[in-house]
């Protein structure tokens, strides 16, 4: 069975509809990626799916049980997210801002078991992060922000993660080691991941499936030999001629 | 390391507990009569001179008291209201809520004057309380429409403005005799607070103090961002209504009891947190509360000493004392990011 379903799922905010007519089944262990242009509505799609805000229309399904059925508390131990949200963040050490994944485990204060904090450690040593656990969150940078993220949402402990844009605004190396640590969880825990990704060579080498959205709606899905191939990233975009058709490395991707 | 913070914690607990004993027993032994510290035990274990007796249990006692909860009060308040609105200068000052509770607290006091009744302690608490609740009414449903938190505390400035200006107007159509007491209850002072009311300050401000500690664990998720928070499973909803209730509750009883008193509930967190080192809510709220009331326990000794024997009003001490540290967490602010 399907970890998680999407049937006839319409996505937006209020009564505007920004996605539409979204079918999909992950399995556990695949890596879906969302491409399409900007504010094409992939982040409207994933925030549905994380429920952060509520469907219009369809039903989301999680284990074939409807994801309205189920409890806040046992979402978030199935589902955990990395969205790019502006936070002014107070003093927090990384330790502690990565101890938030383990919310919906601890009891009432929200005090942190030995448990607790070794599936903490061991979140921040697979991102690479526990040297900086003693840091101020606020004075690290940008790329190590965000893989401190990629540990809260990892010492979640997920069955589903939910990423929008997790690479972006990390350097080559950093994004490699993003997306291979999420490779390495869909194999090793059977994690299914959901993301949106820009980089589509990377979206290529790691995804096992992309959905393309454009104008409202899913265009094309499919394995990413099967879209990244007969110019139809060209058409995806909206790629002008007259720019970019030149250099070779991005027609290797968009032809 | 994490060994280094949990001590630093404990030392900072214990010396904040020091400081909140001593400024208590300062404000039992000093005033404009000086009683000695064995004096004053004697005294609170059923000795003592008569007058000194009178002065100590009577007097300095439920002031210092009162000065004790209505300042932790404050602060949670503060706290509170900082963690819902993002914004560190946030505050039942700042965003008019002492204002509101002022302007019912006057109607109630000229009414009640014209009207023959005795104004008692609850009528006042219950007076403040709706006027927080009308100016937070106020700010709420403008605080999802506007970008900008520094748009949102220019609007409870505004607020407070408000409010200030409508309680002139009652204040303009009353009889001098009926606004003695409003006068004297606006310049803000914890005297004059009797046993009955230290019941009731008891009552509001440790349930309100309790509920607040008991809402740390959603208060710390929420510190990463409110979709954050929700994808972890806090109710956003529920608990944005809780963190209100519990602001303007506090607030109020403050305002009934106290008066208006400023910059404590800006303050006090902001301290606390740089003396903590952390912002974990589990710590910070009981760690405020404390501060708190060692902070007014501080303020109010002066208050009565600096230019004893005339006494100064508590916002003028917590003012001159609070705004600074305003200023310097904008400035801080501005350096590692915007408001």
């Amino acid at each position: 069975m399907a970890v998680l379903s999407l049937k006839e799922l319409s996505c937006g905010y209020g009564k505007k509809v920004i996605v539409k007519g979204i079918e999909l089944e992950a399995d556990a262990g695949e890596m879906i990626c969302l491409i399409g242009q900007n504010g094409s509505g992939k982040s409207t799609v994933l925030k549905t799916i994380a429920s952060m805000i509520p469907p219009i229309s369809g039903s989301i399904l999680i284990d074939g049980k409807n994801r309205s059925d189920i409890s806040r508390n046992e979402a978030a131990r199935i589902m955990s997210v990395l969205f790019t949200e502006r936070v002014n963040y107070d003093r927090m050490t990384c330790f502690e801002a990565v101890s938030a994944g383990r919310y919906p485990y601890t009891g009432r204060l929200g005090i942190l078991s030995d448990d607790d904090k070794r599936i903490v450690n061991d979140a921040m040593k697979l991102t690479k992060t526990y040297e900086l656990r003693d840091s101020d969150i606020r004075f690290i940078s940008d790329g190590q922000r965000q893989l401190v993220m990629l540990a809260r949402a990892i010492a979640q402990q997920p069955r589903i993660m939910i990423l929008d844009e997790p690479s972006s605004f990390l350097d080559i190396n950093n994004k490699l080691r993003l997306l291979g640590i999420l490779k390495k969880l869909t194999a090793t825990k059977n994690m299914t991941v959901i993301m949106s990704l820009h980089e589509l060579e990377l979206a290529k080498q790691f995804a096992d499936r992309l959905i393309c959205i454009k104008n409202g709606a899913p265009d094309k899905t499919g394995t990413p030999d099967e879209i990244l191939s007969d110019g139809y990233i060209k058409e995806l975009f909206d790629i002008d001629d007259e720019y970019t058709y030149e250099i070779s490395d991005i027609r290797q991707v968009i032809e | 390391m994490t060994k280094k913070r949990d001590l630093r914690i404990i030392l900072c607990f214990l010396s904040l507990f020091l400081m909140m004993g001593i400024f208590f027993l300062l404000n039992l032994t000093n005033g404009s009569s000086h009683i000695s510290i064995s004096e004053m035990f004697d005294i609170l274990t059923g000795g003592g001179d008569v007058t000194a007796r009178k002065i100590i249990l009577d007097i300095r006692l439920p002031r210092a008291a009162a000065a004790l909860m209505l300042g932790g009060a404050l602060s949670i308040s503060g706290y509170l209201l900082q963690s819902f609105f993002g914004n560190p200068i946030a505050g039942p000052f700042v965003l008019g809520i002492s204002s509101g509770a002022k302007l019912f607290v006057a109607a109630v006091m000229i009414y009640a004057v014209k009207s023959g009744m005795a104004v008692n302690s609850a009528m006042l608490a219950a007076a403040a309380f709706a006027g927080s609740l009308a100016a937070v009414g106020l700010i709420l449903p403008l605080s999802g429409r506007v970008k900008g938190m520094a748009q949102l505390i220019i609007i409870g400035i505004m607020i407070g403005y408000i409010c200030s200006a409508a309680t002139e107007l009652l204040v303009n159509f009353a009889d001098d005799s009926n606004i003695v007491n409003l006068h004297n209850w606006s310049m803000g002072s914890f005297s004059g607070i009797d046993k009955d009311d230290l019941k009731i300050i008891a009552a509001i401000t440790g349930t309100g103090t309790i509920s607040a500690f008991l809402l740390s664990k959603p208060m710390g998720a929420y510190l990463h961002g409110e979709g954050y928070a929700s994808s972890v499973g806090v109710n956003i909803k529920l608990f944005r209504v809780l963190l209100m209730l519990l602001a303007s509750l506090l607030a109020a009883c403050v305002t009934a009891f106290a008066g208006p008193v400023s910059f404590v509930g800006v303050a006090v967190p902001h301290l606390i947190k740089g003396f903590f080192g952390t912002s974990r809510p589990v710590i910070i709220v009981p760690a405020v509360f404390i501060g708190g009331s060692t902070f007014c326990l501080f303020c109010d000794l002066a208050a009565r000493m600096l230019f004893s024997p005339l006494e100064l009003s508590i916002s003028t001490v917590t003012a001159i004392l609070g705004a600074p540290v305003v200023i310097i967490v904008m400035i801080k602010r501005k350096r590692n990011g915007g408001l």
